[in-house]
């Protein structure tokens, strides 16, 4: 075999005095680390194939193994780092497009680690939220302009279509085809549990998960994978994908090994047959065709359900969700570049976008200056890691948050970045049948509901210490906010005074 | 069926109007009304007119005929049903269609049978019987496209870049297709007897709507396009 010149990146630590031989690592492996050889009775490990996804360490029932970082390393050099040595390897090796998954884990800034919150002391005092009631419900859609009243004098309360929410999360777009049926099955329970919504992605809608149709986000995208009338009317709201954080100007296909029976029946295409979702939608190239197409599902759909826009963060969003805003789109989700993905080049992922904070902020004043605000729900998303992120993006001028790292993470995710293999050995990005029944549904509903719990009470927590008792009150409120480190263009941007202003 | 009378009605009303009968409707004075019988289940809908974009997207069973021509994204997501236009079709006709029929008499604009596919026992069928502009059956993934090129003009039976991404289903243009370039993942050849006779009643209904011979339209090589991998894009990627 010639020289392939790839480094393993880890290094398999095992504990010989401790190792029983049970062999559960050999078998819990889905990428073939793990090997006894009976001659000499030892358990042996092909490091190179190792993607440090923690199963085997997590199952040992000895604690016996650990996963290292390779201590091998090639000469430290600051411009040509490890990895891009290794990257240069791998494409002269193949000639293969770099594939890479879930965020953008290069060091760019955090804005949300730059950004602190405020505190009531001694005038407006804080409030206590286990004392007194403190309102998380947030309604997405469409508002009116002014109060407007019928010619009894009663005030007109008949909105346009809305989502309720319980909190201002919702669980992001991942299809079935990219996550398994048992992860879909336990954001769809989850999410019913929570009062929320979580999003079936572009791969359709499973049979088994039409019940949950109130608490479903259905997307239209470029390929309209399963999109058909039952499809459009199961949720509680559409959402078209013009793009997402990971990748943003760029499409998807899910390859055609993944799309074994039950995936064909949601997406409604032949078994085996790749399922391309190509970059541009091919009839949208301007607003006009945008709103051509919001309108179309509104009148599919008898005008009952809000629209979604999801956009990835760009250079120009905030003129971009401007022209949104005037498509008739009752929602714009905007993804950050640091979002999630089953599967994007490497260099899209790594290289496009831009992050969450400044797009939201952006959009959110040109919004308000513009005098449409009103017009549009903002959904974001694009690496939401906690409930202080959804407090300060709610501050921003956020309605909502779409999370779904955090989700998959609360599923058992040990973010190794492998999705694009198949391979999860968590149960999560699989169609493996064996690997996804590691994920037991109702334990992972449980854990979500679980997360979400904890956010709802520090959520509640925040506001009560800025004496705020109702979400909507902290919607775009960025008196509440303070940059820490950050210079005048960034604090000018995101509309924030610096700590001690 | 019941006589509608289009004129000085938006979309939103001319729609919920047809939707308020239970018969067929006969639609006159249209003009550039959008969305018509978007996602409708049931009945026939004559459009005497021209109806606007989106004419009906994500049809689910309803039969539309148009006496005229029809503009832009007919059939957009169409589940099923069928629909005939009489005339001319503007762009994007039949995007990512799953089944049902779409049968053009006259030309086709740009993109045609973009992302068509195939479901069990919805097989989509689009046949266009004057000429195809570009990008016809882009990403095709399933389903039927055939162009029959009898219009009078001197135009190629399909303009540029036919079945670019093509890696389902079949395409059949009724002509040699001397000097039109097909991209490389496919494979084009003159179709055989068999071949023909799995087309043949589709060919034989649309004739028959549009008072065409349909022997005489047989009588002549058609082209077959078919992809040669259901993965085109298999060999592209390397993981990292």
């Amino acid at each position: 075999m010639p020289i392939n010149y790839i480094l393993p990146e880890f290094e398999v630590e095992r504990n010989d005095y401790r190792c029983i031989r049970c062999r559960v690592c050999e078998r819990q492996c889905a990428n073939g680390v793990h090997r006894y050889e009976p001659d000499g009775d030892v358990m042996l490990s092909d490091e190179t194939k190792c993607v440090d996804c923690q199963r085997c360490v997590c199952l040992c029932p000895t604690h016996a193994l650990k996963i290292k970082k390779n201590e091998a390393a090639l000469r430290t050099n600051a411009n040509w780092k490890q990895n891009t040595i290794l990257e240069i390897y791998k494409q002269a090796n193949t000639g293969g497009v770099l594939l890479s998954s879930m965020g953008n884990p290069d060091p760019f800034p955090v804005y949300w680690d730059k950004i602190l919150i405020n505190a009531s002391q001694v005038t407006n005092p804080s409030i206590d939220p286990l004392r007194e009631p403190m309102e998380t419900r947030v309604f997405l859609g469409k508002k009116p302009h002014e109060i407007e009243r019928k010619a009894n004098g009663e005030i007109n309360t008949e909105l346009p279509p809305q989502i309720e929410l319980e909190l201002p999360v919702m669980f992001s777009a991942m299809s079935y085809g990219s996550i398994s049926y048992n992860a879909h099955k336990s954001l769809a329970t989850a999410a019913e549990a929570l009062g929320i919504c979580y999003n079936t992605g572009e791969g359709g809608l499973h049979e088994d998960f039409y019940r949950y149709g109130k608490n479903t986000i259905v997307q239209v995208a470029s390929g309209r994978f399963g999109v058909y009338k039952d499809y459009l009317e199961a949720g509680a709201a559409i959402e078209i994908k013009m793009g997402q954080g990971a990748k943003p100007g760029i499409g998807g296909h899910l390859p055609g090994t993944k799309v074994g029976a039950d995936v064909s029946k949601t997406r409604m295409i032949p078994e085996g047959s790749d399922a391309i979702s190509p970059a541009p939608h091919h009839d949208i190239y301007s607003i006009e065709d945008l709103r051509q197409l919001v309108f179309s599902l509104k009148e599919a759909t008898e005008y009952k359900k809000p629209v979604i826009v999801k956009v990835a963060a760009v250079h120009n969003i905030a003129a971009i969700a401007s022209g949104i805003a005037r498509s008739g789109a009752d929602i714009i989700a905007i993804d950050g570049f640091r979002g999630g993905t089953g599967a994007a080049p490497t260099r899209i992922r790594d290289n496009v976008g831009i992050p969450i904070e400044l797009a939201l902020a952006a959009v959110d004043k040109r919004l308000r200056d513009e005098g449409i605000r009103q017009n549009v729900s903002l959904v974001v998303g694009g690496s939401v890691r906690s409930a202080s992120d959804v407090v300060k993006a709610i501050a921003l001028g956020a309605d909502a948050c779409y999370i779904a790292t955090s989700a998959l993470l609360a599923l058992g995710c040990h973010l190794c970045r492998t999705c694009q293999s198949g391979k999860c050995n968590w149960g999560i990005a699989t169609q493996d049948p064996e690997l996804v029944k590691r994920l037991n549904p109702e334990t992972g509903k449980e854990r979500l509901v679980n997360l979400l719990t904890a956010w709802k009470h520090e959520i509640k927590e925040m506001m009560g210490l800025m004496g705020i008792n109702s979400i909507e009150a902290l919607r775009g409120n960025r008196l509440m906010l303070r940059g820490v480190g950050l210079n005048e263009k960034e604090l000018e941007i995101l509309g924030i005074s610096h700590a001690g202003e | 069926m019941v006589l509608l009378n289009a004129k000085a009605l938006n979309h939103q009303s001319l729609n919920q109007e047809i939707k308020s009968v239970s018969h067929d409707v006969e639609l006159t004075n249209v003009l550039g009304q959008r969305f018509i019988a978007a996602g409708l289940s049931d009945k026939t809908i004559d459009i005497h007119g021209t109806p606007g974009n989106a004419l009906a997207a994500y049809l689910n069973g309803a039969t539309i005929n148009v006496y005229g021509n029809a503009q832009d994204a007919v059939g957009d997501t169409m589940n099923s049903g069928q629909i005939n236009v009489f005339g001319n079709i503007g762009d994007a006709p039949g995007y990512a269609m799953r089944g049902g029929r779409i049968y053009v008499k006259g030309n086709a604009g740009y993109r045609a049978g973009i992302h068509m596919k195939a479901y069990k026992e919805h097989l989509p069928v689009m046949i266009i019987g004057g000429k195809a502009g570009s990008f016809l059956g882009e990403y095709q993934a399933g389903g039927i496209i055939i162009v029959l090129g009898l219009t009078d003009d001197d135009k190629d039976i399909v303009a540029n870049f036919p079945c670019t991404g093509m890696h389902g289903g079949r395409m059949f243009l009724r002509s040699t297709c001397d000097g039109i370039h097909f991209p490389h993942q496919v494979t084009a050849r003159i179709a055989d007897d068999e071949t023909m006779e799995t087309v043949r009643p589709y060919i034989e209904e649309f004739c028959g709507i549009f008072g065409y011979d349909a022997k005489e339209v047989l009588d002549t090589d058609f082209t077959v396009i078919t992809p040669d991998s259901k993965n085109p894009y298999k060999q592209m990627y390397v993981a990292n």
